[in-house]
């Protein structure tokens, strides 16, 4: 193996070290999937890297249309992974989607900061793209016990960066899990960051189809893959007296029975 | 017609609790869209008719102005007149100028999304002259005194009974009929209509500038029927229909109509080639073409949104749109509803006025996934909520208290230490509203998050807090 000439696909180069991007969210709101992440690329034989001083990409102050403030923190980012060598693993599609398809409009009017923000843009994997990449070459199986779980395919995951088949792929991973088919699992939670607090009205009523659909797919879990909309369903199954759990990916393939319902 | 894009919030409050509207929005996800997703899957080069569907619109819309120059000339050269407007004055005139000369009492139009841009039935109605709008759902809502609520089904959300009292006469109750009985009466109705008109109005759906054709796609009939009887036919196009070629015009019909409404060829699809000839049996004595900019300029001189001009107006983004379906057409408050109206409208109609329809949207991407021209609306809808903030002429939408509050993020974002301060500050403010991790009511900007759902706590130690502990 180690006489072949090296191939810049992660899928191919057997990576010893990844760096995380942990995102505000994860950071903030739920560390445990960070520590999932870390525990999961541990089983593939993979160090994931804290990268100190990390704070957020830059996508709320984007998405809301202050650009000029985006502009700043995205390219704190870049300079600060700039710093790092190999790939970058982030638990959230949402952020990917930002560096990956939205760096190059916010930094359109810079050729260097562009070149470079792109350059750093091909060594950021989402995580269950990164993994699946490896699935050839590592076993993520895990024994989990019996739980009925539907998987929620969120928007930015599914169709900024067209992840779809790798998570499923994934979930075949684990003994013990009865997936059922959650109706309209590609049809948005409601969550949309800002949206949910400025459209509010809008916003529950796109979420209240989405947990109505859960709770008819008879799931006692919900399995996603952004941390925004999995606080968003799990908030709004709260209120609504609902047992039903939210879960990262991570999460689950950590084989714990994590919990994102906080302390 | 008048922007009413000001008052998006307040009319799709409204239609949120309305239970009747809410089912209506469902037959558009049900039926259109499934439909579509169905004759798309079974179109086995699909992907590669949508590319070919983009190239040939990036093509045309960059080289506009020859292409309508071409169109123009051919049109002529078959003894058609056309017009160039500006903007809807200019086309309101040229059409009741027409309609003036030949002493029309009697209109008919074929469905036409500019002319609802025009408010061409009221500019008519107000000279004396009969309008009458012959596309059933057009019809339909002409008698309710209402705007189109979706640019292919502008009556999808009445109830059949709704119909029923609309088609009804004074004293008749129709409440108990069915669809085919409702339907019969409107077309003995129309066809009264359609046999005494002076003139017809229709819209186009492509203009082809190689052969100067204009091309209606129908399911009614009503298309072929406006462009044959009256004397006089006047077709009005937003300047972004022109094609090159009847070759191109073939892909982009297929992809349309597939798009629509899942059919692989609608009905009817009707080619006019100009006036009457001289050894032709139909056809009208005058065919006129009014070729319309209205603002359309602002959208092509942008680069950031002429992808918008690429819109064959199919209706696949709003029946895709998870906001729409909650939100309803009229909500958008002008000509066209859901994704591709929250671009255009603001454009057209002012970005200052308009700024919430940008806004109104998860990004979730299901417009860009369902156009058939692969239109990237999210990456618009992004471009114009910068624009806001920016500023137009008219200033910036940006208050005081969000400008501040993202110069407050940027503060904390832009080192480690600072993130940390602002998030035990965030953490601080929120504890007193805490039950067990949980918060379900708060006073201030986060009001609007738990009037529905529980907000988790932020957690004491971050993610690397979270790593030494678990050292330890």
């Amino acid at each position: 193996m180690s006489e072949q000439p090296s191939d810049n696909s992660s899928a191919q180069r057997n990576t010893k070290h990844v760096n995380l991007f942990t995102t505000c969210l994860v950071d903030q709101f739920a560390p445990q999937v960070g520590i999932a992440v870390i525990s999961v690329l541990d089983t593939a034989g993979i160090e994931a890297r804290l990268v100190e001083g990390q704070t957020c990409c830059g996508q709320p102050a984007f998405n809301s249309g202050f650009r000029d403030d985006a502009r700043d923190v995205a390219w704190r980012f870049v300079e600060l992974f700039e710093g790092t060598s190999g790939d970058i693993v982030c638990p959230s599609g949402s952020c990917v989607a930002m560096v990956r398809n939205y760096y190059p409009v916010l930094f359109r009017d810079d050729a260097e900061k562009s070149r470079r923000a792109a350059r750093l843009a091909g060594r950021v994997y989402e995580f269950s793209e990164f993994l699946a990449n490896m699935a050839g070459t590592a076993d993520f199986s895990v024994e989990i016990p019996p739980t009925i779980a539907t998987y929620h395919k969120c928007c930015h995951l599914l169709r900024e960066l067209h992840v779809d088949q790798q998570p499923q792929l994934l979930l075949a991973y684990l003994r013990g899990l009865e997936l059922v088919e959650l109706e309209r699992a590609d049809v948005c939670c409601g969550f949309g960051g800002a949206f949910a607090v400025k459209m509010s009205d809008i916003s529950a009523a796109m979420m209240a189809e989405k947990l109505s659909n859960i709770k008819r797919s008879g799931a006692e879990k919900v399995i996603a893959g952004d941390t925004g909309c999995i606080m968003h369903m799990q908030g709004g199954l709260r209120r609504d007296g609902s047992d039903i759990q939210v879960l990262h990916l991570a999460e689950v393939l950590a084989g714990r029975r994590s919990d994102c319902t906080g302390t | 017609m008048k922007s009413k894009t000001r008052e998006f919030r307040r009319v799709a409050g409204q239609v949120l609790s309305d239970d009747r509207l809410q089912r209506a929005h469902e037959v558009v996800y049900d039926g259109f869209h499934q439909r579509r997703l169905a004759a798309s899957g079974a179109t086995l080069d699909w992907e590669q008719q949508r590319s070919r569907g983009k190239e040939i619109k990036d093509h045309t819309i960059a080289n506009l102005d020859y292409y309508l120059g071409v169109l123009a000339d051919n049109v002529e050269s078959h003894g058609g007149q056309v017009f160039f407007a500006a903007d809807v004055n200019e086309a309101n005139a040229y059409v009741k100028d027409v309609a003036q000369r030949i002493d029309a009492t009697t209109v008919i139009k074929s469905k036409s999304m500019v002319s609802e841009e025009m408010g061409l039935n009221d500019e008519l109605e107000t000279e004396g002259i009969e309008v009458v709008e012959t596309d059933l759902g057009e019809y339909i809502i002409q008698l309710a005194k209402e705007a189109p609520y979706h640019i292919i089904a502008p009556a999808v959300h009445k109830t059949k009974n709704q119909v029923a009292e609309l088609l009804a006469d004074d004293d008749e109750d129709l409440t108990g009929e069915d669809a085919e009985s409702l339907t019969r009466r409107a077309r003995e109705r129309l066809r009264s209509v359609f046999r005494r008109a002076d003139m017809s109005i229709t819209g186009v759906n492509f203009a082809v500038a190689e052969s100067g054709s204009i091309v209606l796609v129908t399911n009614e009939g009503n298309g072929r029927m406006a462009t044959t009887v009256p004397r006089v036919h006047i077709a009005v196009m937003g300047m972004e229909k022109v094609v090159p070629s009847v070759a191109d015009l073939g892909t982009l019909l297929r992809i349309l109509i597939r798009s629509a409404t899942g059919q692989r060829i609608s009905a009817y699809v009707t080619m006019v080639n100009g006036p009457r000839h001289e050894e032709e049996d139909d056809g009208p004595d005058e065919f006129h073409l009014v070729i319309v900019n209205n603002g359309r300029d602002k959208l092509l001189s942008d680069e950031s949104l002429r992808e918008s001009l690429n819109c064959i107006r199919c209706g696949a983004c709003m029946n895709a749109c998870p906001v729409y379906r909650k939100v309803g057409g009229h909500a958008y408050g002008w000509v066209y509803p859901g994704p591709i109206g929250a671009v255009v409208s603001p454009v057209l109609t002012g970005l200052n006025d308009g700024v919430d329809l940008p806004n109104a949207s998860t990004l979730c991407g299901a417009c860009h996934e369902a156009c058939p021209v692969k239109i990237n609306i999210p990456r618009m809808l992004l471009e114009l909520r910068a624009k806001a903030v920016e500023g137009t002429d008219r200033g910036s939408t940006a208050s005081i208290k969000e400008r501040v509050l993202w110069k407050g993020w940027r503060w904390g974002m832009m080192g480690r230490r600072r993130y940390g301060a602002l998030a035990r500050i965030g953490r601080v403010l929120l504890l007193p509203f805490a039950r067990r991790g949980w918060i379900s009511s708060t006073p201030g900007p986060l009001s609007g998050w738990t009037a529905s759902r529980d907000l988790p706590m932020p957690q004491k130690s971050g993610l690397s807090g979270l790593m030494t502990r678990m050292r330890r």
